[in-house]
Order: structure tokens, then C-alpha cells, then sequence
């Protein structure tokens, strides 16, 4: 009996609340089909961006950075604080009044670096908060799949710090855009660099972090130097989480090898790193040659970790908070000035991302990702820290100059790590979109999507 | 009723009226108010609360009534993700097959790790499915990444075969669908300055949730349910009287992988791909948390305990320090700034500090859970005293 009570009044209310609906006139019914595209903000006095970014895991301290620059960027976009690369930007659509009109607003999740919480995050930015946009991201495993999941429900992705080829070789969507380098590009800008510092005649040996992005690094590592006459003695994987890496270092020394290539990224890689100068593999003498390390991907955060080790090591980055153009020195600056120290890579890739999507829409004059697409497709620009950049239509990979850089002997200060030693033009990193490092010819964007 | 007595028929109405109502109910807030923040009825969030609720229901299944604590379930899910993804990669979109597949594939391999881990007990056999599990993750994270895709996990393609689908038009993306119905379609009804998701995934996603729910309540309430009761309470007299429990405790441990494993299908289904992290140790020590918080061996407390961690994982971690400066805004500077710290600790990226506490809460103070508060706030009204009874006499079986 005491059980029916309450059941007659939930159905009291449901009659009540049907009636209500009644009363108040019929409600507007539509399907999400019936937007013109996803999320089309309409008549609102503004729109709102995702930025989906690690807080919480290994790659934290990037997150937090990119976060740092997705503000600035939103900032500037909306016409506070000294405008940063707006000045400097080649294309002047963006004037700091939003964009097309709308004020800018934004949302953020947390990947955890992980690509299933990374794509509940940016569904829920999506569906709840109705994000235009989404970008961000410090991992390539994260960035394919919200890439992915951007592309199935027609939003587009802005990717963040990505460096494996996948993103945009053999999993390149159309509604996905990298301003990042790629492992390609820093094979092909670090063999030529490495050749006249070391010789054509070496033996390398490879330490690669066993997953998506180290496969891609070795394979474009091994290949440049390859082709310029080193040869491959041994590549060994190691697990993502290890932490002690003497076991895998021990071996090094009993191999005639006399470069060790180190495919880690963050916290592997200051492991590492710090591993091997601890066993006195710099101090070497392996046929006659000094014994040397290379690390491909390089970053200031990482540099700052591993500390003294980096002193002398090359390796590759996108960007360096000291180039001395005018894009850069006013993005440092703004960013200083905010936050009171120079920006990571991952912060300039995240900022110069949002800034080029804003001015793509302005340029198309719509929020609609198929307008965007074509605006971004082949689009040359200047000022952004990396001179003459084009967007390819064929992949979406930005293709600008890299830098080969190497660590500062005598640094002034804690984030003067790294010295640039050659900005290897973007001819000597270009490559054909179906390269069989990027997928093959199988590779393909598909079209569109506005969903 | 269904071949129910009434108090579980309508704890199961009861069930079945939230589920259809979720999209309302969770959406208490209107669109434009600050207090939206805390809605949960969008599609992605319902999808898992419905989907975690399998998953937590079918775990209950062994741990509630054996008393085998499983730290590896989160290996079943993920196994059950990667049969419905290669299913639909090759077979079909339409998510039927990739479920059927999932729940089989899922229930293989529990048979094969239950037969090993049931050898064992107590924390032994928690090792034991932990360590399988651990190896499920280290195998899909990199041994066998041309079939799991490694870190980058897998995704439907353009080019995948997807034999019995016909050709894509151009401009068309492979969608996971039901006989024509996409997951990701939905009906959204705005109701004065209130919008409402009705979304078609989450209503076939709630359809898997009922039935799994419907099963696990037959199984509570069948001998084979009280069986297992008798394994938790004390294997060795069961042992003693002639009676052989293996078959029992694996029959259950492979239920429970099934559950798992349409969990991972549905995961599937409502958003297609999947990923390795699925598959590790924190995701089965997860579950664990959820059939706790909500009330081990209860039948509603699962479900309660999937929704509750999704919700904070989903909402309390999305409210950072620009939300919360926004909200105490009419403080003084200074108090405004303490507040937010304060809280700050709380919310955003220190979410799990808040699950944290509360799962310590309710273990200290309410060890049966949800359920059990709900109990005592029950009696503290003086109604339900005669379910209270019934649940009790069910709690004590349990124990």
C-alpha cells in the first residue's frame, strides 16, 4: 500500500507536466540534422571554442601551458591586452573584435592524456557547451582520436602538440588541422645536420618509447640517416612507463655503436638521458669516434628536467621562445608579460592554432567547418614565429622551417636552454602527401563534414 | 510480474522510469542559467552512466554474491570493445553484430582467465586477474599493435571493408548505426528556456541496461544466486558438505566478463574506437569503487555508483578556477580569492580528491553503500519500513 502513493503521484505529474506543455504552446521540436552544421552559434553575441588539454597525468606541465596560450590567444582575439601575433600575422582579417562579430568564449576539459577520456571531453564540449571548435591535446594517440571524433560529428580540430606522422599521414582527416611538426620533418632536418657534425660513417643505436609516436620517429630517424650512410646496429623498445632505463643502456655499451638515438618524449626522455651520461657513454671512445646522443624531439620543459645532461645534444624542435622575428618577439613578450616567463613550443602551436582558425572564419565570413576547411586548405601565411608557412590541402600539415637545435653549454638562465644551430628550410622537409611514412597512397582525407 | 515479487518488480519499473526519464530529470537547470553547469543530461554523459551501470551490474554479479574480488574486469570491457570495432570494420556499422561479438569474445576470455584465476582466492586471485589484466593492456598498448593499433587505438576508416554495408556516398563518414538508426541522432525539445536531448544511443544503450538489469535481478533471486551467497559466506562448509563450488564461482566470474564485454560493445557503439587505457588497472579498480560507493550486493547500488563517479569525473571536472571566480564574484576580492582556492581544491583537475572523500565517507559510515543511505533516510521518515525489512533479510543473506 505504501508503495502506490508515491506512483500515483509520479503520474500525477507527468499528466501535469504534459498538460503544462500544452498550455504553453507546443514545443519546438527538431532533430540535430536540422541545423545547417553543428553548432552553428546563429544570432548568439558569441561562440564558444574547446580546449582540451592534459591537467592531470605525464603531460601536465604542457597542458597547463597550452592552456596559458589559449587564453592569451582568446584575449588578443577579443581585442584585450597588446594584440600579440596580430600584429604581426601576414593575413589581416581579425581586427580583436571577436570573431566575425562574437565575442570569443571558451570551455575546457581535461584529456588525462588518455583518448578516451580526451574524446568524453570534448563530446560533452560539444554537446553541452556547444563548442565550434575543438583543439589541444599533448599526445599523438589523444590528437587522432578526438580527430577522429571531430570528424564523425562535423566540428573542426585544431590539433595541438602532435608529432607522430599519423595524425596527419595514414589517419589525416578532413576536418583536422597540425601546425605541429612531424617526425618525418625532424628526421629529414636533423641527418644533414648530424652528418657534418659527426661524420657519414656512424653506427646508431636506437631507444624508442614503445608506442604510436616512437614507431613513427624511429622509422623517420633510421630512414634520413640511413640514406645519408650511418648505419642501424640495433633498435630496442622500451615500455612508456619505465622509469630506470640502466638495463636498456647496459647493452649499448657492449654493441659497437657509437650514436644512441633517444625516442623519448617528457619524462621518459629526461629519464633516460640522465641515465646514459650517468653511465659515461659521452665520455667514450667507440671506434676511434666520440660517443654521442640524439634525442629527435626536443623541448624546453624537457631540457629543463634532464638539467646539465642536454649540454651539447642535438635534437629538433618547432619552435624556440628565442627566434628573434617579430612574430615570436611579440608572442613572447605578450606571454611574458602575462605570465612572466617565455612560452614552451606547445604553448606557441596552441596559440598560433586558434589564431589561424579564428581568421579562417573571418575569411569565410561563416562558422561552418566546410567554409573553414576550404579557408585553411593551402593557406600561406607570415608572422607566426616560423616565417613562410603553407597549410597543404592534400594532408593538413603545416610545412614551414624546422629548427635543429642543440643544448646550451653556458645557459644565462633556468629557460635559456637550448640554442637554435640551423633552421633547416622547408624544402629540405617537404615530402609527398602519400608518402609511404604518411600511410601510403591509402591514405586520404575523405571530405568534409559540417555535420 | 516478469516473474518477479512485487518489490523487485517495481524496483525494476522504478529503473526502467529513470532510464526513460534520464534525459529530463538530469536536466533540471535551464539552458542559460549559471546553475547549468550541473546538468548531466547530454547524450555522451547518459550514454555512460547507462553503459558504466552494465558494467557495474554484471561486476556485482561476482563480487556481491561470491565475494571474489576481480581487479581485472576493465580487461574484459576492453576485449569487448576490440571484437565490436573490428566488427564493425569489417562486417558492418550496424551495431547489433558488434555486440553479439563482444559479449562472446568477452565470455571466452573470462572462461579462460577465470578457470586459472578461480584456482585461488581471496588476494591471491585478485593478483592473479590483475596481473591478467595488466598483460591484456601491455599486449594492446604495444606487443600487438597491428591489431589494436597501440596508443592511437582504432577507429572505423574509410577504406575499411565493411562487408554487408553498402558503398558510402561521397562526403560520408562510416556512422555506427541500428538498422538505419544513428547513434548520434537525437530529437532536442525546447521546453521554454529549458532544451532537452532525447537522444536514439542512449535509448538503445538504456534498453541493454534494463535487460542486463532484469537478468541480474533473476539471478539474485534464483538458487544458483543463493549458491553463490553460500560461497561468500563460507566456501570451505560448502566444500565440506561434498559439493563442488568451482563451477559455480566460474559460472559466475564468466557472467560477469559478459556483462563486461557488452559494456564494451555498447562503449563501442556509442562512440567508435577504442583505446588501450580502456583496459588498465585503474579502470578496473573503477568499477570496484562504483559497486562499493553505490552498495556491494545490492541491485540497485551499482547502477547508483556508476552514475555517481561518471558524474563527477564529467561535471566536477570540468569546473575550473574562470567557473568558480565567476560564481563568487560578488564576494569581496579578498574572501572571493579564498574561496576559490578553497575550493579549487576540490573541483577541476583535483576531482578525484573529492571522489576520494566521499568514497571514504561512505565506507566508513555507510559501509552498505548509497543504498544504505537511502535506507536510512527512509526510515528517518518512518515510510518504506516494509522494503526496509525485505532488503534487510537480503543484506544479511548477503553477508
Amino acid at each position: 500500500m505504501t508503495k502506490k502513493t508515491p506512483e500515483l503521484n509520479r503520474r500525477g505529474f507527468i499528466k501535469a507536466t504534459a498538460a503544462g506543455a500544452l498550455v504553453t504552446g507546443a514545443p519546438t521540436i527538431f532533430t540535430s540534422k536540422a541545423y545547417g552544421y553543428a553548432n552553428d552559434p546563429g544570432s548568439a553575441s558569441s561562440v564558444t571554442l574547446g580546449f582540451n588539454v592534459p591537467q592531470s597525468g605525464p603531460y601536465a606541465d604542457e597542458g597547463a601551458d597550452e592552456l596559458r596560450a589559449y587564453e592569451l590567444a582568446v584575449e588578443h582575439l577579443n581585442g584585450g591586452g597588446d594584440g600579440g601575433m596580430l600584429n604581426t600575422f601576414s593575413s589581416k582579417a581579425l581586427s580583436g573584435a571577436g570573431i566575425l562579430g562574437k565575442e570569443v568564449k571558451y570551455v575546457t576539459g581535461d584529456t588525462q592524456t588518455k583518448s578516451d577520456a580526451a574524446r568524453a571531453s570534448a563530446r560533452s564540449m560539444i554537446e553541452k557547451d556547444g563548442a565550434v571548435m575543438i583543439t589541444g591535446g599533448s599526445s599523438s594517440g589523444v590528437a587522432v582520436a578526438v580527430q577522429a571524433l571531430c570528424q564523425e560529428v562535423g566540428i573542426i580540430f585544431m590539433a595541438g602538440l602532435t608529432h607522430s606522422n599519423d595524425t596527419t599521414g595514414k589517419d589525416r582527416k578532413a576536418n583536422g588541422f597540425r601546425h605541429f611538426f612531424n617526425s618525418y620533418m625532424s628526421g629529414a632536418a636533423l641527418a644533414p645536420v648530424l652528418g657534418n657534425a659527426y661524420g657519414k660513417d656512424r653506427k646508431a643505436y636506437h631507444l624508442t618509447a614503445d608506442y604510436n609516436w616512437g614507431y613513427t620517429t624511429e622509422e623517420a630517424v633510421t630512414q634520413a640517416t640511413e640514406a645519408m650512410g650511418w648505419e642501424t646496429v640495433n633498435t630496442v623498445k622500451t615500455p612508456l612507463k619505465e622509469t630506470d632505463f640502466s638495463s636498456y643502456i647496459a647493452p649499448v655499451l657492449q654493441s659497437d655503436a657509437d650514436v644512441l638515438v633517444l625516442n623519448h618524449y617528457g619524462g621518459n626522455m629526461v629519464n633516460s638521458l640522465t641515465n646514459a651520461v650517468q653511465f659515461g657513454l659521452r665520455d667514450k671512445m667507440v671506434n676511434g669516434k666520440q660517443f654521442e646522443i640524439v634525442v629527435p624531439l626536443y623541448s624546453r620543459l624537457m631540457a629543463k628536467g634532464a638539467g646539465a645532461n642536454v649540454k651539447g645534444i642535438y635534437g629538433s624542435t618547432n619552435w624556440h621562445w628565442s627566434l628573434t622575428d617579430e612574430g615570436s618577439k611579440a608572442f613572447v613578450k605578450s606571454f611574458g608579460e602575462k605570465y612572466g616567463f617565455p612560452p614552451s613550443q606547445a604553448a606557441h602551436t596552441c596559440y598560433v592554432q586558434t589564431l589561424l582558425y579564428a581568421d579562417a572564419c573571418e575569411r569565410a565570413g561563416s562558422f561552418d567547418p566546410c567554409a573553414v576547411v576550404e579557408a585553411l586548405e593551402g593557406f600561406e601565411f607570415d608572422g607566426m614565429g616560423n616565417g613562410k608557412t603553407l597549410y597543404r590541402a592534400e594532408d593538413h600539415q603545416c610545412f614551414k622551417d624546422v629548427l635543429v637545435v642543440k643544448g646550451k653549454e653556458n645557459p644565462d638562465n633556468e629557460f635559456d636552454l637550448l640554442e637554435v644551430v640551423e633552421v633547416t628550410p622547408v624544402d629540405q622537409v617537404m615530402y609527398e602527401p602519400n608518402h609511404p611514412q604518411m600511410g601510403g597512397a591509402e591514405a586520404t582525407l575523405g571530405s568534409c563534414n559540417a555535420g | 510480474m516478469l516473474g518477479l515479487k512485487f518489490s523487485d518488480f517495481a524496483l525494476f519499473m522504478l529503473v526502467v522510469l529513470c532510464v526513460a526519464l534520464a534525459p529530463i530529470l538530469l536536466n533540471p537547470f535551464p539552458a542559460s542559467s549559471e546553475l547549468a553547469q550541473f546538468n548531466a543530461g547530454y547524450p555522451d554523459l547518459l550514454q555512460r552512466f547507462v553503459i558504466f551501470g552494465v558494467f557495474a551490474v554484471g561486476f556485482n554479479i561476482l563480487f556481491g554474491l561470491t565475494g571474489y574480488l576481480s581487479f581485472g574486469h576493465a580487461a574484459f570491457l576492453g576485449i569487448g570493445s576490440y571484437a565490436a570495432i573490428w566488427m564493425m570494420k569489417l562486417l558492418t556499422m550496424n551495431v547489433i553484430p558488434a555486440i553479439i561479438l563482444s559479449v562472446i569474445v568477452a565470455g571466452v576470455f573470462s572462461l579462460l582467465v577465470g578457470y586459472i584465476s578461480l584456482r585461488r582466492s581471496g588476494i591471491y586471485f585478485s593478483i592473479l586477474t590483475l596481473a591478467f589484466a595488466e598483460m591484456s593492456y601491455a599486449l594492446a598498448y604495444s606487443v600487438l599493435t597491428p591489431i589494436t593499433g597501440g596508443e592511437t587505438g582504432l577507429q572505423p576508416k574509410l577504406s575499411d571493408p565493411r562487408i554487408l554495408d553498402a558503398e558510402l556516398s561521397a562526403g560520408e563518414s562510416p556512422a555506427a548505426n541500428l538498422f538505419g538508426i544513428g547513434m548520434r541522432d537525437s530529437y532536442i525539445v525546447n521546453f521554454g528556456d529549458w532544451v532537452f536531448t532525447f537522444n536514439a544511443g542512449y535509448y538503445i544503450a538504456g534498453l541493454f541496461l534494463l535487460v542486463a538489469f532484469y537478468l541480474s535481478i533473476r539471478i539474485f533471486r534464483s538458487p544458483f544466486g543463493t549458491m553463490l551467497r553460500a560461497v561468500k559466506s563460507n566456501q570451505n562448509r560448502m566444500s565440506y558438505t561434498g559439493l563442488n563450488t568451482k563451477p559455480y564461482t566460474l559460472a559466475a566470474f564468466v557472467i560477469s566478463g559478459m556483462y563486461a564485454g557488452l559494456a564494451g560493445g555498447l562503449l563501442v557503439a556509442m562512440d567508435s574506437q577504442v583505446g588501450p587505457e580502456r583496459m588498465f588497472w585503474t579502470a578496473s579498480g573503477e568499477v570496484v569503487l562504483m559497486t562499493i560507493l553505490g552498495g556491494a550486493g545490492t541491485l540497485i547500488g551499482p547502477v547508483l555508483g556508476a552514475g555517481a563517479i561518471k558524474y563527477m569525473e564529467n561535471i566536477l571536472s570540468k569546473i575550473n578556477e574562470t567557473v568558480l571566480k565567476g560564481w563568487f564574484e560578488f564576494l569581496p576580492d579578498a574572501a572571493s580569492e579564498w574561496v576559490v582556492l578553497f575550493l579549487n581544491m576540490f573541483t577541476g583537475k583535483s576531482w578525484h580528491l573529492t571522489l576520494g572523500l566521499i568514497f571514504m565517507l561512505v565506507v566508513i559510515f555507510l559501509p552498505g553503500g548509497l543504498v544504505e543511505g537511502g535506507q536510512r533516510i527512509a526510515r528517518l521518515f518512518g515510510i518504506g519500513k516494509k522494503r526496509n525489512q525485505t532488503v534487510e533479510s537480503d543484506s544479511a543473506a548477503s553477508k
